[in-house]
């Protein structure tokens, strides 16, 4: 990979390539495929993602690609606002889909990026989240080799939607599935819940607290990488529980593999400011959003040394062992509460609505 | 966390179960008002930890719930409007009212949106004055002060763009209403802490010695819902019937004082209708005559609207504590929360929504 690495992104101005006088929005004619959209692509997408892969600015990559399964996921980013507390939609497409395929077990390799600009995007905030992405992706050690543009009448979009799909190589040995959830298993989490989803929804809904609440966002293949080269197959299980939360992501789990699933609700990290908002609003961390969170579920034997290897990462020194796999209800998720009483964690049917009292 | 952890605490749980365990001698059935208490129990799970003999039912405190069909269908009108601006608290706007539900008249283009105060909505109005802004002012004694001081501050700001639809209710008649019923089974109330907050307890000191009960004042962490079985079973072994104060930390009997006032300014006492039960006397608040212009279903002209309830829907039952979410016929298969017959399926105080969501079987 590290031929196809992008130059560091230290070096790319803080400027927007297209100067202000010349475009300081983007305009349809960004779209029209044309001169201006030639404009766009070689002196802003390429002057950050420049990479072998990428240069020639072909229809499509050509990648060289080492022998094995290969993953690959495709995920879109509709986020607002574009810029939050610890991220951007542009670093979040890149990890959104690093993270994918690291749940898969796999190196990410290569990333393709297509993005619907709405008319009136200020260059300069398409130049920041551009830059955001290629830092993210230079630091994931995966390149943007291909991409697309196109560009929506004003009032379509909402400033910028971006879709990334990205391969990987899964390596020999190891064996991702949630169907192979075991009872006996322990699952592990590396990190404090609802980061992610707390810090849109107080930008979003200008709720403000005494600290700034980030964004979790963040790439997990640095994180995953170790725990399956040591583990190799004693891994079983690995999701990144996003949208939906904790609960979606183990309902999804206990469904899939027909074991039960039991969480220690204590167990789960969970920063304080992010409680107490949840508290205040009467929402339930379990189903809110992570970007940067990794579930693991491996082999019993396997736990702590799996606990070690998350905990001795960076974004896994908060890692906790939170549960079980039980044979006891299949598909389903218990949680035994602070008290001490147990309840069922169901999938909610749609968003969790603040309350009224 | 502080205010939150210690009532949260394992082993102080385990006490008061085990001091309810040995206090309790007959069956006895307590209501909880609140449907903030009704989700606490299901989601900590203590009510399983509680003796059999004991029974819990599910009292009218869900203000989402016990919003009338036709005021919702009115809302629903409302927001369709071009010129309307529709706040709501995010948990009114997946309640179903005849045919659809608010979210699903913003999809259809109308403008509807979420706020955490109805202040906020007033902030609206003045961010744009060529639009209509409604906030559809629900609740009980909580939220109605709150929703006074948002009519008090348009009227201050000279806001014309600004009105409320006003459903709000009040607890103590819905109590009397449950005692008065001669199928009633509650014994014992824990009333809402939050309500007594604002209103204090004094009010409920008539209905305690008229009807014989025991209400006991009760927060909605585990532990205050533990401590306020414990207090109410005791009244209730000794057959001493009164009110007692567990919320201490935030029920004073007076309540909030400028909080009644500035309500009691804005407000005037009025018969309302409670969906599924039907209409209790005295038992609403409405704009007083002075502030009639702020009245949203004059200024669009709506009141014509009515609106028939669905009749596999028992909420009223639920409720009233006769019956339990899962002794509905409808309960999780025509009723769900994807498609759901009546307000507490979806509402977060709602019961059926907890019993659903924590997937309680009998």
């Amino acid at each position: 990979m590290s031929d196809a690495k992008a130059a560091p992104i230290e070096t790319l101005g803080l400027q927007c390539p297209i100067p202000r006088s010349e475009y300081p929005q983007v305009t349809l004619a960004h779209g029209g495929g044309g001169r201006l959209t030639h404009a766009l692509i070689e002196r802003l997408f390429l002057a950050a993602f420049r990479n072998p892969a990428l240069e020639p600015l072909h229809d499509g990559a050509v990648l060289e690609v080492p022998a094995g399964r290969l993953a690959l996921s495709t995920d879109s980013y509709v986020v607002s606002p574009l810029f939050f507390p610890g991220g951007d939609i542009g670093s979040l497409a890149v990890h959104g889909t690093v993270n994918d395929l690291a749940m898969c077990g796999a190196q990410p390799l290569a990333l393709t990026a297509g993005f619907v600009l709405e008319e009136g995007l200020p260059m300069d905030d398409l130049w920041r989240i551009v830059r955001s992405m290629a830092q993210a992706a230079q630091d994931a050690g995966v390149s943007i080799v291909t991409g697309d543009t196109k560009v929506v009448d004003r009032g379509k979009g909402d400033g910028v939607f971006i879709n990334t799909t990205g391969i990987g190589v899964v390596p020999e040995g190891v064996n991702i599935s949630p169907a192979r959830a075991r009872p006996g298993d322990r699952l592990l989490l590396s990190g404090r819940i609802a980061d992610h989803g707390i810090a849109i929804l107080s930008v979003r809904e200008g709720l403000s607290f005494e600290t700034t609440i980030e964004s979790d966002s963040a790439a997990l293949n640095g994180l995953v990488g170790p725990l399956l080269g040591v583990l190799g197959e004693r891994v079983h299980v690995l999701r990144d529980p996003t949208r939906g939360g904790l609960a979606s992501a183990t309902n999804e789990i206990a469904a899939s593999a027909q074991v039960g699933l039991r969480l220690e609700e204590r167990a789960i990290p969970l920063a304080e400011q992010v409680r107490g908002a949840c508290e205040i609003l009467g929402l339930d961390p379990l189903y809110v959003a992570n970007e940067g969170k990794c579930l693991a579920i491996v082999a019993s034997e396997a736990a702590e040394q799996a606990l070690a290897l998350l905990r001795a990462h960076p974004l896994g020194r908060e890692a906790a062992i939170i549960g079980e796999v039980v044979a006891d209800h299949p598909g389903r998720v218990m949680m035994r509460s602070h008290v001490g009483g147990m309840r069922v964690v169901d999938m909610l049917s749609g968003e969790q609505l603040p309350r009224i009292c | 966390m502080r205010f939150v952890d210690e009532y949260r605490d394992e082993a102080g749980a385990r006490q008061y179960v085990e001091l309810i365990g040995r206090t309790v001698t007959k069956p006895w059935t307590l209501m909880e008002i609140c449907g903030g208490q009704t989700h606490t129990f299901i989601k900590s799970g203590v009510d399983r930890l509680l003796p059999e003999s004991l029974t819990l039912v599910h009292g009218p405190g869900c203000p989402v719930c016990v919003t009338p069909l036709e005021l919702i269908d009115r809302a629903l009108a409302i927001a369709a409007r071009p010129e309307v601006l529709f706040t709501s608290f995010g948990d009114m706007l997946r309640v179903p009212g005849s045919t659809t539900d608010l979210l699903s008249v913003k999809a259809r283009g109308g403008d509807v949106r979420m706020v955490y105060s109805p202040l906020d909505a007033v902030k609206l109005a003045q961010q744009h004055p060529e639009r209509q802004v409604v906030f559809f002012a629900v609740g009980f004694e909580t939220t109605a002060p709150a929703n006074a001081m948002a009519v008090w501050q348009a009227e201050k700001l000279g806001l014309g763009n600004f009105s409320i639809l006003c459903s709000h209710v009040l607890v103590p008649p819905a109590m009397e209403a449950i005692l008065g019923s001669p199928a009633s089974l509650v014994q014992g109330f824990l009333a809402a802490g939050h309500v007594c907050a604002v209103m204090g307890y004094q009010e409920y000191e008539p209905i305690a010695a008229r009807y014989r009960v025991p209400i006991v004042v009760t927060g909605f962490e585990p532990l205050d819902l533990l401590q306020g079985v414990y207090l109410a079973v005791r009244a209730l072994e000794e057959g001493r019937a009164g009110v007692e104060n567990q919320y201490a930390r935030a029920v004073t009997r007076a309540g909030n004082r400028p909080a009644q006032a500035l309500m009691k300014q804005v407000f005037e006492v009025c018969d309302r209708a409670w969906r599924g039960i039907g209409v209790i006397p005295a038992s609403g608040l409405a704009l007083r005559p002075a502030y009639a212009r702020f009245d949203a279903v004059q200024r669009f002209d709506v009141g014509a609207i009515t609106a028939q309830e669905s009749p596999l829907c028992i909420a009223g039952q639920i409720m009233q504590g006769l019956k339990k979410p899962h002794e509905c016929y409808a309960f999780g298969t025509l009723c769900t929360p994807e498609h759901p017959l009546g307000a507490p399926m979806v509402s977060s105080e709602g019961a059926c929504a907890a019993y659903h969501q924590y997937a309680r079987k009998p």
